[in-house]
């Protein structure tokens, strides 16, 4: 897995920006300094300064707080409840799961940004309401194939013969259904992660996300769209933070569920086998 | 243990007028199911009539105004009353604009409409030739250069695309128009920025599915029949790789329509995405309820289409075949 040591040191490096920002950042990230306003990238402020004179760079790593807080508080709220709720529906079934089940298509059928705006216009922008409202929106995808997984692991040699032994439901679940489930959990947390980090950003963005003074890639993004014309730094260094970070949390997402997928295991070691054979196949 | 197989068998089943009927409610019912989430969660979120009346109104004005609004009623009986509205076509009236909900929609949906309808085109153009390019030129330049693309497409968000763009092409080099919309040149921004995140997903699910079909044994046998590689691509390949491809595209819809809302904001479009960022924060509901209805409508149906589409692409599909 060698191709991985990037992501994994870009992660970490974000990692330790967010927890020592206050060590590591130059400025205060609110200190307002109208004298300031405005400065284009130098070397008291490498990546400029705002309209109200603050340092970009210093609230960019503020701001890396913000977007990994964020998003993995959704995705582990998303996915304790997404799973919690499918394991339930796949293994009562019944009347229960049909409900859930329906919730979960309800909910996949609008398209889930729209539903995001809206779950934060009820509850009010601030930083605990966009996790609930980005998990609010997101657990149908856990449900769904902790659902499946747990619908085919029922079937399975193991789990009847827990069952034919009497083991109680509950100890069943626990001990042999969520060992499958989780596996294909975290994949889709690691997927989802970036995506929510993208999401956090985007309600900042129009000013439904964390409020302010606090620093938020989204809000300075804003910002930069507001000075596009005369600030282009505003515009392009926090958009660049949150690029490096989705892609390093992409790739080890697509890692993550290369491992685990069978069917996608089996085609690579397929491919690789017919590459080494016969060179000449794939090209043309 | 019929009724809780997962979907994805359901999507195999034979197109029999039984299934298609069965479909077909699923979908109604999952769009009643939005509708009525919908209409709660607006409830909830606070009182319309106070962002309605002046400053400095007093609490009779309010009551007034919530009087004419209907928002007195028990809630139950609102639900009722839209309910039995929707179905014959009436979403009530703007709250803010004092117009039918369905004629803002009307007068906004055109705009979005070209915007997501050209996004679609483009990021089907670029995914579908950048996937399959990558995939047939494995380990080759062409791979090498555009797979960075794919990956850098893909963690783009369109916010942060769309600024870039804008700095390039209208504050940099001055060509584009940056915001609003005047003449069809006005599109172009935009619905590039609105394909990327798109155009990234269909690349990598087309490659995907290309490599997956290459590796078949029918694929050595044209080949080794003398098909060129063109051949293969228009005769054997495409059809194969039509329904992933597809179902990517009519899930990235979804996307698209939701990209929508943050793409008309920066460009000041004048869609159905700056309306619903304006009615939600007015709490216009019945605006604000139409658009969700609309947004889903569009999606179940899409995604309704796709399914009885892989029938006539995929003959296994439609004869009950065990397909994957």
């Amino acid at each position: 897995m060698k191709r991985l040591t990037v992501p994994v040191a870009v992660l970490g490096l974000y990692l330790a920006v967010a927890l020592l920002a206050p060590l590591l950042a130059p400025d205060d990230p609110n200190a307002v300094t109208l004298a300031q306003r405005l400065l284009p990238p130098q070397a008291h402020h490498l990546m400029g300064t705002d309209a109200l004179g603050r340092d970009v760079l210093s609230r960019t790593m503020y701001g890396t707080r913000v977007s990994l807080l964020v998003a993995a508080a959704a995705v582990i709220v998303a996915g304790v409840a997404g799973v919690a709720l499918g394991m339930v529906a796949g293994w009562r079934g019944g009347w229960l799961g049909a409900v859930i089940m329906r919730v979960v298509d309800s909910v996949l059928s609008v398209p889930f940004f729209l539903l995001a705006i809206l779950v934060v216009a009820v509850l009010g922008p601030s930083l605990v309401n966009v996790v609930v409202c980005l998990a609010m929106v997101r657990w149908p995808r856990y449900a769904r194939v902790a659902y499946s997984t747990t619908l085919q692991t029922r079937g399975r040699g193991f789990v009847r013969a827990a069952v034919a032994t009497g083991a109680p439901g509950r100890w069943i679940v626990v001990r042999h259904v969520l060992p499958e489930v989780l596996p294909v959990a975290i994949v889709v947390g690691t997927l989802e992660f970036g995506l929510m980090v993208v999401y956090e950003a985007s309600l900042s963005f129009l000013g439904l996300g964390v409020q302010p003074p606090t620093a938020s890639w989204g809000s300075i993004l804003s910002d930069g769209q507001q000075y596009i014309a005369t600030a282009w730094w505003l515009a392009t260094f926090p958009g660049l933070a949150l690029f490096v970070l989705v892609l390093a949390v992409n790739l080890l997402g697509d890692a993550a569920r290369d491992r685990l997928d069978p069917a996608r295991r089996a085609a690579v070691t397929r491919r690789r086998l017919l590459r080494r054979a016969e060179p000449a196949e794939v090209t043309a | 243990m019929t009724a809780v197989l997962p979907r994805r068998r359901l999507a195999a089943l034979p197109a029999t007028p039984r299934y298609l009927a069965g479909r077909i409610g699923q979908s109604l019912l999952a769009l009643f199911g939005v509708v009525t989430i919908v209409f709660f969660a607006l409830r909830l979120s606070g009182d319309p009539a106070r962002l309605l009346v002046p400053e400095g109104a007093t609490a009779a004005d309010i009551a007034r105004v919530r009087a004419r609004l209907g928002l007195d009623d028990s809630l139950w009986h609102q639900y009722t009353t839209f309910l039995g509205h929707a179905v014959r076509g009436d979403l009530g009236y703007s709250y803010v604009q004092n117009r039918p909900a369905t004629d803002l929609l009307a007068e906004r949906l055109p705009y979005t409409a070209n915007l997501a309808v050209a996004a679609l085109v483009l990021s089907l153009l670029f995914g579908v030739t950048a996937g399959a390019i990558t995939a047939l030129r494995r380990g080759r330049w062409q791979e090498r250069v555009l797979m960075p693309i794919v990956l850098a497409g893909q963690a783009m968000p369109a916010f942060w695309t769309g600024l870039l763009l804008v700095l390039l092409f209208s504050v940099g080099l001055r060509w584009l128009p940056s915001t609003g919309y005047d003449g069809p040149l006005s599109l172009l921004l935009p619905s590039v920025t609105l394909a990327s995140l798109s155009a990234a997903a269909i690349a990598r699910v087309t490659r995907g599915a290309m490599l997956e079909q290459l590796s078949q044994d029918y694929v050595r046998t044209a080949r080794a029949k003398g098909a060129g590689t063109w051949r293969l691509v228009t005769r054997h390949l495409a059809r194969n790789t039509a329904i992933p491809v597809l179902t990517v595209a009519a899930l990235e819809l979804a996307n698209l329509l939701g990209g929508a809302v943050v793409t008309e904001v920066i460009f000041a479009w004048p869609g159905l995405g700056q309306l619903t960022v304006q009615s939600v924060a007015a709490r216009d509901f019945p605006v604000v309820q139409a658009i969700v209805l609309l947004a889903s409508a569009v999606y179940v149906v899409v995604n309704l289409a796709t399914d009885l589409l892989y029938g006539v692409i995929d003959p296994r599909v439609s004869s009950g075949g065990d397909h994957p």
